[in-house]
């Protein structure tokens, strides 16, 4: 039976999931593989190496390259404090000197009689990383982090930004179509992530800001209002190291978009509990997805089917339309015809007969523009 | 797979790994001949949640499979050799998934040793990241500091002229030494470092750098003032790709496994099949290829090759950042369609989140095609910026060349010298209509005088490259009988008049019958022209423009027919423009479409 890959977004009230925790450079790991950890444990350490700052002696002293070494009045591997005096040269007959002051703190670490140059390396700059989530630490790589596992609601957006953060979700919304008031921003939203419905504004941005909300979870979000919150147009989508004062996520796409309803349901169930937040979005190699992480003791939500998505598009599959004229729409695949068949824009392409859920009957559609979904 | 003799090869699969699609064809020998049989795709899988490029190709594969009508797969694997109706002679691959080879290069002089490692890097196949050089603007720490942020797969390291000084040489690699650059696949492997600069310079990097990197020391890519010598430095590149690059994203161990031929870097494969329509026509060609992330620009003007990569400018991953480059007005001023900022912006953006999904609606064609336009339009001038004469070297230069105020460092694309402009890749190859792609290519590159179009008819030159590396003969049978499709011919004068005045009278003979006809200014027209048919075009033209013999004066010029024919381009060149206001503008595109018969009535 013909089948074909779709690429989904995992919404799930209930999985094993499991949190990579990597140093950027090799370092200490802190714990031990079957520990317990809660999300704010540190679980391991780095000294990331310090700036480098090249330093001309040649010219700043004005002897030939070979000669630098000679002038260095402390030796390489040696500590300088910042305007220290290390390199000097005496001309005129030991009448007059010239020295080398250090632009910063740091150690010696090279010298070139080639080009002159010394290398001064500024201190280390301790990197730590905390577990991110509550779990328990299923495997150590070791000299670079730990795997942690946990069970519970991982639901992964489509865009967002900001990076890492954690606080109890607050609903602002009864529905996945209503937009939130800026006016229930109000002092209990403070460190929480806040779901705010269909759409979020650069003004309702900078308000969430102000009331100390560490994440806003929304259906849409204008492109210009993205802009105008930003500063900046977004060329490519790898986002996650913007630093402002908040992590947003997207979980439908650009525009008034209504959370979709499981979606909504399982946001709703994670009402008053503790999530982990990441905008980070790299849409790209190595593809990643924002995401909401919140460990539990079960499943949340009755009626849950966990199909897998990676069982791949096969009629009975329930898919979600991710492009216009359709986009959003839930239905079930009837059949994935072997025929390439022609649209509006007549082209030819491989397409999917979907039976949307609304009664609006059976359409057909290319499959790129289809996603699984879990129900 | 073991490669059967050249003339035992009855079938071959070839894919071609995008950064969105995976495309497999399936060639055979039917009749004495290598044709097409029939192509499948599916969607790249580097990403979660499979991680493994094979996924993508098995699934591509699957879809031939479907469409031939005979199994080609055992399980995960390739029947091979063929077996009556089961299966392939031979299996073969490109790539330019995983965000394809990104190299970071180093020369001394920006301008010259950096530039032509540049070059080298671009020939190769690679995306440059960033160019760092000895006197660019940057401070040292800044330079430092970027080498150990961008992580590149590979760095090229150039500089200095054989028997010249070292100094400057050596101060970059102390550059790079204090950097200890990271490579961006896999953390436990030592970042490949390429130098291919001054030959007396050799022991002074390598003993800056060979604790910390792993270092390969080739030929001097430029080794006097005026000559460039990159081809070691870009095999050199293509080599470590295969061994150190690809063998560390996901599944391209396997994928390798799964093929006798070494997997080509794509935009690698597609510069090989463009010099080789140069070299057999002997013509000027500018070909291009815009696929999702990226867009790859090759010219061939005379004995010279370049190929520039606009690494950002593409239709799915890069779709926003042409919007950002390009800016709103740009973009809109292509949109046949009233449509609000919000609105666009919010459709671009949506296509970049989602980038594997197609237009459905004949707007959101729309309005896919503006923005081809101005992703071409850049990285063209891109292509054109970098595809200049060696800078530096003394040249002997003429009066005439004092009075064309030629000088080193011009860019060799002359748009009044190009022969044939060919299009390829997802949005120009898959255009519903030809003539769509005809006029994405003409308002993006500005033709003038007389220059043949072509498109890739389903996007397959890049296996067609990598094919004509194994076997010569079927790659070009297929490139002529199933690959190139021929559009017709442009015709555009340099000049501009107000809209509506008389630009040019032409007649066009063919097959022994003549037909004539007039063009304003403002306009375009077609006269059709079929494939492989070839005329005399009569061209009479207005005072104030020029058809290469200057203005106002007269031409014949010979014509090739097309699946769309003669286009006749008196909308302007040298300035072209659009109306400014919203209303203008879409009545002018509409006048357009109209006369090409661009899109279904809307």
């Amino acid at each position: 039976m013909a089948h074909a890959y779709i690429p989904g977004l995992r919404v799930t009230d209930y999985m094993t999931f499991e949190v990579e925790r990597r140093l950027p450079l090799k370092g200490r790991v802190l714990v031990q593989k079957g520990q317990v950890v809660t999300a704010e444990t540190v679980v391991a350490r780095t000294e990331l190496p310090g700036n480098v700052i090249p330093v001309n002696l040649a010219n700043q002293l004005g002897v030939p390259a070979a000669d630098v070494e000679g002038t260095l009045i402390k030796p390489i591997g040696s500590s300088v404090q910042k305007d220290e005096v290390f390199a000097r040269v005496k001309t005129m007959f030991g009448l007059m000197s010239q020295s080398a002051k250090s632009p910063a703190n740091g150690v010696l670490e090279s010298i070139s009689s080639v080009t002159g140059q010394v290398i001064l390396r500024e201190p280390p700059m301790p990197v730590e990383v905390d577990a991110y989530v509550n779990g328990t630490v299923k495997d150590v790589i070791p000299d670079e982090g730990v795997t942690i596992e946990a069970k519970g609601a991982f639901i992964q957006g489509i865009f967002g930004i900001g990076g890492e953060t954690r606080g109890t979700l607050k609903m602002l919304v009864s529905s996945p179509s209503e937009v939130a008031a800026p006016e229930k921003l109000d002092a209990s939203v403070k460190g929480c992530v806040v779901v705010v419905g269909a759409y979020v504004s650069n003004d309702f941005l900078n308000r969430a800001i102000q009331a100390g909300a560490s994440a806003v979870v929304a259906g849409g979000i204008d492109d210009k209002d993205l802009r105008d919150f930003l500063g900046y147009d977004l060329g490519v989508a790898i986002t996650g190291h913007e630093e402002m004062g908040i992590t947003v996520l997207v979980t439908e796409g650009f525009g008034h978009m209504p959370i979709a309803e499981r979606t909504f349901r399982l946001l709703k169930a994670l009402d008053g509990k503790v999530v982990s937040v990441n905008g980070a979005t790299q849409i790209r190699a190595g593809v990643m997805r924002p995401e909401i992480l919140c460990p539990l003791d079960g499943p949340i939500l009755e009626n849950q089917v966990h199909a897998s998505a990676e069982e791949g598009l096969k009629a009975g599959a329930n898919v979600r339309v991710i492009r216009q004229p359709y986009f959003g729409k839930l239905g079930t695949v009837v059949s994935l015809p072997a025929e390439l068949q022609m649209l509006e824009t007549e082209a030819h392409v491989r397409v999917v007969e979907v039976e949307f859920g609304d009664g609006s009957g059976k359409k057909t559609l290319p499959r790129a523009n289809v996603e699984m979904i879990e129900t | 797979m073991t490669l059967p003799a050249k003339e035992k090869i009855l079938s071959i699969l070839a894919t071609d790994c995008g950064s969105t699609t995976t495309k497999a064809i399936l060639i055979e020998k039917r009749d004495g001949e290598y044709r097409l049989i029939v192509r499948g795709e599916a969607p790249t899988t580097v990403e979660a949640p499979f991680e493994d490029v094979t996924r993508g190709v098995l699934n591509a594969i699957m879809e031939v499979e479907e469409l031939a009508g005979r199994p080609l797969l055992d399980g995960d694997n390739i029947i091979h050799p063929q077996q009556g109706n089961r299966g392939v002679d031979v299996y073969i691959s490109t790539s330019s998934a995983g965000g394809g080879l990104q190299m970071m290069v180093c020369g001394v002089v920006k301008n010259m040793s950096a530039e032509s490692a540049q070059r080298a890097a671009l020939g190769a196949g690679a995306i440059v990241m960033d160019v760092i050089a000895s006197n660019d603007s940057r401070l040292p720490h800044e330079k430092i500091r970027r080498i150990r942020q961008l992580r590149p797969d590979m760095l090229l390291l150039s500089g200095g002229v054989d028997g010249g000084t070292t100094q400057h040489v050596a101060a970059l690699a102390e550059l790079i030494s204090a950097a200890e650059p990271k490579a961006r696949l896999g953390a436990g492997y030592e970042l490949p470092v390429i130098y291919a600069g001054n030959v007396d310079a050799r022991e002074l990097v390598k003993e800056r750098l060979e604790a910390k990197t792993a270092l390969t020391i080739t030929e001097n890519l430029r080794p006097t003032m005026d000559r460039e010598n990159w081809r070691p430095a870009s095999d050199t590149i293509h080599e470590l790709f295969l061994t150190h690059v690809m063998a560390h994203a996901p599944g391209y161990k396997k994928l390798m496994a799964m093929s006798e031929v070494p997997i080509m870097p794509t935009p690698g494969a597609v510069g090989l099949i463009m010099q080789t329509i140069a070299a057999l026509e002997k013509i000027n060609v500018v070909g291009v290829d815009i696929g999702g992330a990226t867009t790859d620009v090759f010219s061939v003007f005379g004995e010279t090759f370049n190929r520039t990569v606009s690494a950002n400018l593409g239709m799915s991953y890069s779709v926003s950042n042409v919007l950002a480059e390009a800016g709103i007005p740009n973009v809109m001023r292509w949109v046949p369609v009233n449509m609000e900022e919000v609105d666009l912006r919010n459709r671009i953006k949506n296509k970049m989140i989602r980038p594997t999904t197609i237009p459905q609606t004949l707007e959101e064609l729309m309005v896919e095609q503006a923005i081809a336009r101005e992703a071409l339009r850049l990285a063209f001038e891109q292509h054109k910026a970098l595809a200049v004469g060696l800078r530096g070297g003394q040249q002997a230069r003429t009066i005439s060349d004092m009075f064309d105020q030629t000088e080193t460092g011009a860019t060799l694309v002359n748009m009044a010298d190009l022969d044939l402009l060919v299009g390829s890749g997802g949005v120009l190859s898959h255009a519903p209509r030809r003539q769509q792609a005809a006029l994405m290519m003409i308002d993006a590159f500005l033709p003038e005088f007389v220059t043949k179009l072509a498109v890739d008819s389903i996007f397959m030159m890049p296996q067609l490259g990598v094919l004509s590396t194994v076997h010569d003969v079927a790659a070009l049978q297929v490139f002529h009988r199933d690959c190139l499709i021929h559009l017709g011919t442009c015709v555009a004068p340099v000049g501009s008049s107000k809209d509506g005045k008389d630009c040019m009278k032409v007649t066009l003979t063919a097959g022994g019958a003549s037909r004539s006809a007039e063009v304003k200014a403002g306009d375009i027209l077609v006269l059709p022209l079929a494939v492989g048919e070839k005329g005399t075009l009569r061209i009479g033209l207005d005072r104030n423009y020029d058809m290469g013999a200057g203005k106002g004066k007269d031409r014949a010029v010979e014509v090739t027919g097309g699946v769309v024919g003669v286009i006749l381009d008196a909308r302007g060149r040298r300035p072209f423009s659009l109306p400014a206001d919203p209303a203008g503008r879409v009545a002018c595109l509409a006048r357009w479409n109209k006369a090409l018969d661009i899109y279904p009535a809307y």
